[in-house]
């Protein structure tokens, strides 16, 4: 049996219209995403990645082309099953950290009781127990994004869009967020989009590594990573790796 | 344990440095002979307390009543306006410029105009204190509810929040910090619009009192007077700071 792709882009092709004038940010991208695949997207700055993930999100309406989420197997509810993760933690510095990860549970109106269990739920599973009544302000930052990481996951959505997450991040904080980011994806089953700027850090993470190139953005290539699960950080000084990390440079004319 | 030595510690120092500025004055004056028209001693300064002739309790009230009339009237308005305005783009594109000219006029000049319109009293004087007090809350007001991070907007609209929880839960809760910054600021301003109001006309007020007591050089009178109008503007900032402490946590407060 076949299983059909979760995410399906078709020539999706995106212009953001200003007045009269119009900047193309995606020219044609075309990739499917399996269910329970993580997948990163990378491309040179200003290629159109959040752009893409934004239409995934239903921000915005491609102009063009096929974008189809959900299957007859996995179906997707719009409103209830994108989490997002960006840059900044963006946590709510009036809240502490377990209604920060509520917050999308409020705002679905879902059963509060519960909620907080899952929460706190969560909050385990990203490493933060004990620190739910915390401010935003009192936790680091790798701490504050991954309170951010568990209150995407909060409503139990189906779909994780994550825009650089840990770009923001020092190099060995944002490696032990990588190996605690593939034990959350392996325990919650999630479908997960990636994006990132680092080459490493997207083959490391993903199943499958969507390249872009620059703007307006055109699909190079979507490579699968054959690597095996689960992934320590050792993998990333093997041969393969590096036959990996040396195409995506190729791709993007770094090579 | 630590933090609170440090705590009684700074309170301990900041009523030192208060009888300290007591002790440099009344040396400065005892020492060097200053004559009693000129710069009366803190003694002579607090014996008018007990003098009945100034009605001091009377006085304080009337001048008291204006500030905090005007001052919550400031409030109201300001806060009122800037939620209409974040509700309204019309409303603030055609209202905000008016406004924005209309702070420009030294309100001290209207006085005379306003004391035409509704003559002396303690309304007259709430109205001027009211007039100064409203630019800086309704400014930070608007100000505070249109900084909100377009990415948390993101987030709640990809669950369909709707724009009252934006509202409730984001925009009104980021914006309290701004609301408070502007009301300290105001505080300051409403006592120095009601004085102002007093001395342009009145028949009440500790503004009233240093006009009188001014005929007969009654300096300690003035500086009695000045130092009731002080303490007023000193209760009403604390009751604003008192209220900041509650509602915004520490590292969302502006300044
Ligand atoms: N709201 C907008 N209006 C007009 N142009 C936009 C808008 N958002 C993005 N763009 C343009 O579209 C292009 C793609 O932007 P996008 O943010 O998707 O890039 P990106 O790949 O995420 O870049 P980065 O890696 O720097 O985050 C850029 O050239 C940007 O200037
Ligand atoms: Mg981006």
């Amino acid at each position: 049996m076949v299983t059909e792709p979760f995410i399906h882009l078709a020539n999706v092709r995106k212009a953001y219209r200003k007045g009269e004038e119009e900047f193309l940010a995606i020219s044609d991208v075309t990739f499917d995403v399996m269910p329970g695949e993580m997948v990163s997207l990378v491309g040179p700055s200003g290629c159109g990645k959040t752009t893409l993930l934004k239409i995934l999100a239903g921000l915005h309406a491609a102009d063009s082309g096929e974008v189809r989420v959900g299957s007859a197997a996995h179906s997707f509810d719009p409103a209830r099953d994108i989490g997002m993760v960006f840059q900044q933690p963006l946590l709510l510095k009036w809240r502490r950290i377990l209604e920060n990860v509520l917050l999308p549970a409020e705002i679905l109106g879902l059963p509060m009781a519960e909620s907080r269990d899952r929460a706190l739920e969560l909050l385990a599973l990203v490493g933060l127990s004990g620190f739910e009544d915390k401010r935003p302000y009192e936790l680091s930052g790798g701490m504050q994004q991954r309170a951010a990481i568990a209150r995407a996951l909060i409503h139990n959505p189906k779909l994780i869009l994550m825009d650089e997450p840990f770009g923001a991040l020092d190099a060995l904080t944002r490696e032990n967020m990588n190996l605690e980011l593939l034990r959350i994806w392996r325990e919650s089953h999630k479908t997960i989009v990636f994006v990132t700027h680092s080459i490493a850090e997207a083959v490391f993470l993903s199943t499958r590594v969507v390249v872009l190139t620059a703007g307006p953005a055109r699909m190079a290539d979507s490579i699968p990573i054959d690597l095996p699960l689960p992934r320590r950080l050792d993998v990333k000084t093997t041969e393969v790796f590096g036959t990996y990390t040396r195409r995506i440079y190729q791709l993007l004319g770094m090579g | 344990m630590n933090k609170r030595f440090e705590k009684s510690q700074k309170y301990a120092i900041a009523v030192l440095a208060h009888v300290a500025l007591l002790l440099v004055w009344y040396l400065f004056v005892v020492i060097g002979k200053v004559p009693h028209f000129i710069m009366p001693s803190p003694v002579a300064t607090f014996e008018t307390i007990f003098t009945p002739t100034y009605g001091w309790v009377n006085n304080i009230l009337v001048t008291a009543t204006e500030i905090f009339g005007g001052y919550f009237l400031a409030v109201i308005v300001g806060v009122g306006l800037a939620l209409v305005f974040s509700w309204s783009n019309a409303l603030e594109t055609v209202l905000m410029p008016l406004l924005v000219s209309l702070n420009m006029i030294p309100k001290v000049a209207l006085g005379p105009l306003i004391i035409v319109w509704f003559s002396y009293g303690i309304l007259t004087n709430s109205i001027i204190a009211f007039s100064i007090a409203f630019f800086p809350i309704i400014l930070t007001t608007a100000r505070g509810l249109r900084e909100v991070e377009p990415d948390l907007l993101d987030l709640v609209r990809t669950l369909k929040g709707s724009r009252w929880q934006i509202f409730t839960k984001i925009q009104l809760p980021g914006a309290l910090p701004y609301i408070f910054a502007g009301m300290k600021v105001a505080s300051i301003l409403a006592v120095a619009g009601a004085i102002v109001g007093e001395f342009l006309g009145s028949s009440k007020g500790l503004g009233y009192v240093m006009l009188q007591v001014q005929v007969n050089l009654d300096t300690a009178g003035m500086f009695m007077s000045v130092i009731f109008v002080t303490l007023i503007g000193v209760a009403l900032y604390g009751m604003v700071v008192g209220l900041e402490r509650l509602f915004v946590p520490r590292d969302a407060r502006v300044q």
